[in-house]
């Protein structure tokens, strides 16, 4: 058993209609986030991942398990899919034990993991309730609860924050970095880029079934070099910072900050200008209280690459 | 196969989880008899099977009960297993329970939840079948008893004498195989139907047109259907009139043990191609 989720040159088409083209992927584990528009393939390449749906071409494999292994591989892999649906009359504990059960765990057993999951989802109080009266938030949970019960390896999440309020966003964003902390894979989608980008430790950006881009969001940032990057500098002198970098030419674009303590400035060459930001700060002219990048996140990369704002989508 | 191999695929058979897939299964069995067994939504399988147990216990409590008329009881009742049961309530409430199974799941998008458990599909759409299967046979061979017991509980000690000292008890046997035998097979079939078809009712259709016209079709064709086989099985011949008779045309004859071994293959063949169906299953719930 190997450590990474492969796509093999994977394609999928529904009938016509491409659902993802020529994917080629190889995620080592940590927090990696699906992002792209509505219909871009975000939730094909999920189904795909957990073989709810076949490739039409190529091959996928989650920690060396091909998914049609559905025994060995759904003891290692977790989804909490979109799909807000549920099987009729159920409650909320029974949805996460009966899951538990078809692992072939025993009763007490399933049932102290099944508590476990519902604590650690902050559903403990309501898991005595049938799930049709759940809200869209404690029904996201509820899946959630389910996906991670087992202790899986690989937890792939399907807009995971969808219809939680802002304190169930933080606690699940929390959960999420404590298990990639623990060295879980986790892939989620999300449209919430500012909050996801937070925690992911890279990015896949798709669009209309074609990958983007892919790999560590600053080394994704630093490779759309059409954009030039743009970085807040803390300062005391700021209108001597900016001229200063326009003067050796690295600089395309200065804003002042709105409280005249420092510089947004817009730069082609991120390690030349770095290089000259710390010959400008030896030479004292310029007092530097901190050096923030400020496009360099999902939100930004989504922006560019895909050109809509990614909060939106 | 030669011995090796023999000896390879018997290895093979052992080192298969079957205690695991043994739990699954009761499992799976369980949670769908959940669903498929007490549930409101079957109130109309209950209405379908017990339809003539409730006509047969008015004919009970107002009809007279001559011994004479044993024999006419006898005819109808077994024309009520032929004609209505085999044609009608047996094949319609299989279709409500065994399309549920797969297509219903569908419709309602909770299938994935199966799909995405540690469960290989084959065990997955056996268990489904097995509680289909329970939930048929504990509506209709009740059903099928209890018709059996009201019919003849009015005529007394002769009654009683006919079931246990005459003929009754092996019509019963013969009607309760008829039973199983006609769920399982139209369950099975019932069950392919559903993942092949996003709406399995037209093709039910064509299935029923099909049991219908077999007893005129060559003797290859006849094995293809599920009520050639339950008619070889039939403990009294019913003679049916208009359109009836087509349903009661004596095809060559087949015995009773050949009829069940000949069903039993056709429920065999119709699963094992329902779980190569099932593996390359996809959930596409947006075009569903």
């Amino acid at each position: 058993m190997n450590d990474r989720i492969v796509f093999d040159n994977v394609s999928k088409f529904y009938g016509e209609i491409l659902g993802v083209n020529r994917v080629s992927l190889n995620i080592p584990p940590g927090i990696t986030t699906l992002v792209g528009p509505n219909g871009s393939g975000k939730t094909t390449l999920m189904n795909l991942m957990t073989g709810l749906v076949q490739p039409s071409s190529g091959s996928i494999s989650v920690l060396g398990i091909s998914p049609s292994n559905a025994t060995e591989f759904f003891r290692n892999v977790g989804y909490c899919t979109q799909f807000d649906s549920f099987p009729r009359g159920i409650l909320g504990w029974q949805f996460v034990l009966d899951s538990l059960l078809l692992h072939g765990i025993p009763k007490p057993e399933a049932y102290k993991l099944a508590m476990e999951a519902l604590e650690r989802t902050r559903l403990g109080d309501a898991a005595g309730r049938k799930i049709a009266g759940y809200s869209k938030g404690m029904r996201q949970k509820i899946r959630l609860a389910q996906a991670i019960a087992h202790h899986p390896k690989v937890l792939v999440l399907d807009e995971p924050l969808n219809g939680l309020d802002p304190v169930a966003r933080a606690e699940s964003l929390a959960l999420f970095q404590e298990l990639g902390r623990q060295g879980m894979h986790l892939i989620i989608s999300s449209h919430i880029l500012d909050e996801v980008d937070r925690i992911s430790d890279r990015v896949v950006l798709i669009t209309g079934g074609y990958l983007v881009a892919e790999g560590n969001i600053h080394q994704v940032r630093q490779e759309v070099r059409d954009k030039p990057m743009q970085v807040l500098i803390r300062c005391d002198r700021p209108e001597i910072l900016a001229s200063k970098m326009f003067a050796v030419n690295h600089c395309v674009e200065a804003r002042l900050n709105v409280d005249g303590k420092g510089v947004f400035l817009r730069t082609g060459d991120i390690d030349q200008f770095y290089f000259m930001l710390n010959g400008i700060a030896a030479e004292g002219l310029v007092k530097i209280e901190g050096v923030t990048p400020a496009d360099d996140d999902a939100n930004a990369i989504y922006q560019y690459l895909i050109g809509t704002d990614g909060g939106a989508s | 196969m030669t011995p090796r191999n023999a000896a390879d695929v018997a290895a093979l058979l052992k080192q298969q989880p079957w205690g695991l897939w043994w739990i699954q299964g009761r499992r799976l069995t369980v949670i769908e008899l959940r669903r498929t067994l007490f549930s409101w939504r079957a109130s109309w399988i209950y209405f379908l099977a017990f339809a003539p147990t409730f006509i047969i216990f008015l004919h009970l409590l107002i009809g007279g009960h001559p011994a004479s008329a044993m024999a006419e009881d006898t005819g109808i009742l077994a024309g009520i297993v032929q004609f209505y049961y085999i044609r009608l309530g047996i094949f319609f409430g299989c279709l409500g329970i065994f399309s549920r199974m797969i297509r219903g799941e569908m419709v309602e998008r909770s299938l994935h939840f199966y799909l995405l458990s540690p469960v290989r599909r084959e065990i997955l759409l056996l268990s489904k079948f097995a509680a289909g299967g329970i939930t048929a046979l504990a509506l209709f061979v009740t059903a099928i008893v209890a018709d059996f017991a009201l019919m003849f509980a009015g005529y007394g000690s002769a009654g009683r004498d006919y079931i246990f000292n005459g003929p009754g008890l092996g019509q019963l046997d013969a009607y309760v195989l008829i039973t199983v035998l006609g769920c399982l097979g139209y369950g099975a079939v019932f069950l392919l139907l559903s993942m092949i078809f996003r709406n399995p009712t037209p093709a039910a259709m064509l299935v029923l047109g099909w049991e219908a016209i077999n007893p005129v079709m060559p003797s290859l064709l006849q094995k293809l259907s599920v009520a050639s086989y339950l008619r070889h099985l039939m403990p009294i011949s019913v003679p049916g009139q208009g359109i009836f008779a087509l349903l009661a045309i004596e095809t060559e004859p087949v015995s009773g043990w050949a009829a069940s071994i000949g069903l039993v293959v056709l429920i065999a063949g119709v699963l094992t191609y329902s779980c190569y169906r099932i593996r390359s299953l996809e959930i596409r719930y947006t075009t569903d």
